[in-house]
């Protein structure tokens, strides 16, 4: 019962938020700073955790596939797929989930629980839109371009781990990497990382707004921003994987 | 003038207003009066549109306020101005720009006008040399002065306050009552404030209502409300020692 509630507020809640903003010029201003904010200042994280994953997943291919008859550029071929097909989508939304779906309930729920939001509603503005808007449409824009810089230094991170542990010299990698290459890949990545940005966006944005206590409440519509989000692309990862692919 | 008709409030089928009625006039401070708890809060946002009333009519002027949708509000809530019971001062944003905010969002000043009329406002409000403090780099009584500044950016013709002076010390309790005064004098706002500080009803309180558990007690004024009959109301008055003592004596 509980569930259908939410679905529905959530609903509620987004026919709210996309609605005209009040002031365009303000709604620019916004829009950039966020893509700053839970953007720009997630390439850091982004790219230490995509080389790390790319640098594994060429070892343990290459550790899986150490066969005399198995030709070496295979592990190029196969890293690139995971990366391109399913990690770095999954992983940077999940990454992100944890990093920019906490900070924006809070930042959202605390607003609430100091009469912030009441204080914007007051003087006639749309609070849902005014503060939820920017910050989808800013993650939507921005999630893809961090899954496509996390692809190129997934792939990079498992060259690097190729020829430097001896396992992939680095002709066959760049070979296999290059071996019969689907761009549509990339492009699936990319729709995939969007719908997460959403998710992430709007789902934590939703948590936030609706608090209703004190700080304790705000902990809690965090953590819960955080597992649902999670939870929400894990099953649109298979659900786009489906509608894509299939 | 803002009426008030026969108001009903539940939240979760627990009812918190019961039949509230009450005007409150232009260019005076209309006072909202009880224990905590009792509702006064709750009335104050019902007023204002911030709770939806389940029955009953707020009307500002001569337009019925309730049941206007959010976009038809918006013309009303435009001429509001609130202090909020925390200050509500966004923590974002340095003291200029909170004071900004409202003048960014509705006028079509150039960026000077809207900083004079910002510099005017925290003047107003004596506020000097904190135009790039953020609000947690400023004390309480400081914090609800920006938010009175925040609230009259815009010239409003009605201002609400949510127990301005609570957690400030008398004399700042004070200069934040006798400042509420003044704007509504000189401005002609109808002011409706919320309070349980009895200095702040005899220094300042020209109506006055007294609400208990949801229901409106008493009305009167000043010197009325010291003759009351009412025994809810009168432990109310008296519930302070200085409050006795000056019982005794009259
Ligand atoms: N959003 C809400 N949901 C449910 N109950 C609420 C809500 N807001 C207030 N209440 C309840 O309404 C009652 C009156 O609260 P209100 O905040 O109006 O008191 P108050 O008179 O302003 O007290 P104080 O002087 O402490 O501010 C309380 O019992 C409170 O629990
Ligand atoms: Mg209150």
């Amino acid at each position: 019962m509980r569930f259908v509630f939410h679905i529905g507020r959530y609903f509620m809640f987004l026919n709210r938020v996309f609605k005209r903003p009040e002031k365009f010029k303000i709604f620019v201003k916004q829009f950039f700073k966020e893509a700053e904010k839970l953007g720009t200042n997630s390439v850091g994280i982004v790219v230490i955790i995509s080389v790390f994953m790319g640098a594994v997943i060429t070892l343990q291919t290459a550790y899986n596939l150490d066969m005399a008859f198995i030709p070496k550029y295979t592990i190029g071929l196969a890293a690139r797929e995971s990366v391109l097909l399913e990690f770095s989508s999954t992983i940077v939304g999940l990454i992100m989930a944890g990093k920019v779906g906490s900070n924006i309930a809070s930042e959202i729920g605390s607003m609430k629980v100091t009469e912030q939001i009441d204080a914007i509603e007051i003087m006639g503005i749309n609070s849902s839109s005014f503060l939820v808007l920017p910050k989808i449409l800013a993650l939507v824009f921005m999630m893809p371009l961090l899954t496509v810089i996390s692809m190129g230094i997934g792939i990079s991170g498992g060259w690097i781990a190729g020829f430097v542990s001896g396992e992939v010299p680095s002709t066959d990698y760049i070979y296999g990497i290059q071996y019969s290459f689907k761009p549509f890949y990339i492009v699936y990545s990319v729709i995939k990382s969007a719908v997460f940005g959403f998710l992430i966006s709007s789902i934590s944005s939703y948590q936030g707004y609706y608090v209703e206590g004190g700080s304790l409440e705000v902990g809690i519509a965090s953590t819960k921003a955080v597992v649902v989000s999670s939870v929400q692309i894990i099953l649109f990862n298979l659900l786009l994987t489906q509608l894509l692919l299939a | 003038m803002i009426e008030v008709r026969n108001v009903n409030k539940t939240f979760n089928k627990k009812q918190i207003l019961f039949d509230v009625s009450a005007k409150f006039e232009a260019g005076q401070t209309n006072l909202i009066i009880g224990q905590s708890g009792h509702g006064k809060t709750v009335l104050l946002k019902s007023i204002v549109g911030l709770h939806s009333i389940d029955s009953g009519e707020i009307i500002y002027g001569n337009k019925v306020f309730s049941g206007m949708s959010f976009t038809d509000q918006k013309e009303i809530r435009q001429q509001i101005g609130m202090l909020f019971q925390g200050s509500a001062l966004f923590d974002s944003l340095t003291v200029e720009e909170n004071v900004k905010f409202p003048l960014d969002m509705f006028s079509n000043k150039s960026t000077e006008e809207k900083l004079d009329r910002v510099n005017f406002c925290l003047n107003r409000v004596n506020l000097e040399n904190v135009n790039h403090l953020y609000p947690s780099e400023i004390s309480g009584g400081m914090q609800k002065r920006v938010a009175i500044a925040r609230a009259i950016a815009l010239n409003p013709k009605y201002l609400f306050c949510d127990e301005p002076n609570s957690g400030l010390d008398p004399k700042t309790s004070i200069v934040i009552d006798n400042l509420i005064y003044e704007i509504t004098k000189e401005y002609g706002i109808t002011t409706i404030m919320n309070t349980h500080d009895m200095n702040s009803v005899m220094a300042i309180g020209e109506k006055i209502i007294y609400i208990h558990s949801g229901r409106k007690l008493w009305e009167g004024n000043k010197e009325d409300i010291l003759v009351a009959k009412e025994k809810e109301l009168n432990d109310f008055v008296f519930a302070s020692e200085l409050f006795k003592r000056i019982k005794r004596n009259v």
